[in-house]
């Protein structure tokens, strides 16, 4: 090892930290890319089950290797690119969709010190850094120019009013998704992640997660996040009838397939960020000192939950008009959340800071 | 600090390979045979009518300027949530919380405003 180190110009331990790090980047970016397939399996399945369907199940035992053979299908489709496109733009949209989608992946921490080889890895997270929630907003909102782009680029009217419908709404959900976060940032005092979920786990109690005290918080970035990853009963950037699939009429072949990626990780990514400001992140109910291994497990069925939770809102609610979804996100969102955040503020400031978390 | 940033910036690279080498797999896997009706933009079948670069409603540009005005509201709330903590644990947190009030209170002000002028109908 500190021979290549050598040869390399750096010392052994530079070496296992770079090393450390192409790993760790690996597993969890095809992890979550797993995630996003197995989604579109388990969205199908869970669909058909609510409807009283069987669902995708002939490829492979209980269906489970579609996802697979519509990874192939893509591949093989034809590429069409529709007359007087943006060609540039056109090329550039999914990609601008999914990428920042994906990079969000980086802040969230998946359990606690990894202990592997008698050794501490620290958090298992790509990047243990102090602006987290930052950051999370910063990129995660940058995949609203990818919606935009499609829909412009595509030089169709459906993918005109599908993008500038998306970003409208994106936008307009933010500010409430921000502030509700928000609140829980100034009861943890930090908006690093990992923080955060460490003051909620260190005595194990499930009381101690900020749900219970940001109950409206929680609810505000639950909706919040169904109207940002473009959700039921929210997705007026795709829905069916009125746009023929919105931004991605146009899309096909792995162009189309990468937006979905960019969608599924995104609901990921929510989730996960749920999890790990309401939830308690990896804590496991009345046990402060689990392994991380176990952990990992309790953040995994946490954001299964939440994921469950996204497809069973999919078939129970009707979807909004769009003036509606306007109207809540500014007039009911907006205000409710100001107000949770400046009565958080205003008990801090009286009462003092919760004791025990 | 800054090496805390390499991880961020070796997934950046990653995913954007990824992103990219898939949408060129298809391009090379995929069937090509053009025709004159696959190219058109779809329009339920028929053929389009006109150009799709029309203009939009301006309630679109509202919206984003609205936007940007919550935005930047709390992009300075963020720096006071960071505080809240430790300002109430040294005794200055009533002080620092209605200086905070206040700001917020003047943007729901505008919020108000925006409401009553109209500004949030839709369908006006």
């Amino acid at each position: 090892m500190n021979d290549i180190a050598a040869k390399l110009g750096m010392t052994g331990d530079q070496l296992e930290g770079l090393l450390a790090i192409l790993v760790r980047n690996t597993v969890i970016l095809i992890g979550v890319i797993n995630v996003a397939a197995v989604m579109t399996l388990v969205e199908r399945k869970v669909s058909a089950w609510m409807q009283y369907r069987h669902g995708p199940n002939r490829v492979g035992p209980w269906g489970l290797l579609q996802p697979l053979a519509d990874g192939v299908k893509f591949i093989f489709k034809e590429v069409v690119i529709p007359y007087g496109a943006n060609k540039p733009l056109y090329l550039l949209a999914p990609a601008m969709a999914a990428v920042p989608a994906m990079m969000t992946i980086a802040v969230i921490p998946f359990a606690n010190d990894v202990v592997l080889f008698g050794k501490n890895w620290g958090p298992l997270a790509i990047a243990d850094i102090d602006v987290g929630i930052l950051y999370l907003l910063a990129i995660g909102s940058m995949s609203v120019y990818g919606v935009i782009l499609a829909g412009w680029a595509s030089n169709s009217k459906y993918s005109l009013l599908g993008g500038l419908r998306a970003s409208a709404q994106m936008i307009s959900y933010e500010l409430s998704m921000i502030l509700a976060i928000l609140a829980v940032v100034a009861l943890a005092g930090s908006i690093n992640l990992k923080e955060i979920a460490a003051l909620q786990a260190s005595t194990g109690n499930p009381l101690d997660w900020f749900f219970f005290k940001q109950p409206l918080a929680c609810f505000l970035l639950l909706v919040a996040s169904f109207a940002e990853t473009n959700r039921h009963p929210f997705d007026f950037a795709e829905c069916e009838p009125e746009l023929v699939a919105g931004f991605n009429t146009e899309y096909s072949a792995m162009k189309w397939a990468i937006f979905f990626i960019g969608e599924y990780s995104a609901m990921a990514v929510m989730s996960a960020l749920s999890v790990v400001l309401f939830w308690g992140g990896w804590s496991v109910p009345f046990m402060p000192d689990a392994p991380w291994y176990l952990g990992f497990a309790a953040f995994l069925a946490k954001v299964s939950v939440y994921l469950f939770l996204f497809v069973w809102v999919r078939w129970t609610l009707p979807r909004f008009r769009f003036d509606q979804l306007m109207r809540i996100g500014w007039k009911v969102m907006l205000p409710l959340a100001l107000l949770n955040l400046l009565a958080t503020g205003a008990m801090l400031a009286l009462f003092g800071p919760p004791g025990a978390p | 600090m800054v090496e805390s940033y390499l991880p961020v910036l070796i997934l950046f690279v990653m995913v954007v390979a990824f992103a990219f080498a898939n949408m060129a797999l298809s391009e090379l896997g995929g069937r090509k045979r053009k025709n004159v009706g696959k190219g058109e933009p779809y329009e339920c079948g028929m053929e389009p009518e006109g150009n799709a670069r029309l203009r939009l409603s301006i309630h679109f540009y509202l919206v984003a300027v609205l936007f940007i005005l919550f935005d930047v509201e709390s992009v300075f709330l963020v720096l006071w949530a960071v505080g809240a903590r430790s300002f109430a644990e040294t005794g200055v947190g009533v002080f620092v919380f209605a200086e905070i009030a206040a700001f917020v209170g003047l943007l729901a002000l505008a919020l108000a405003y925006v409401w009553r002028k109209g500004g949030l109908e839709w369908d006006r």
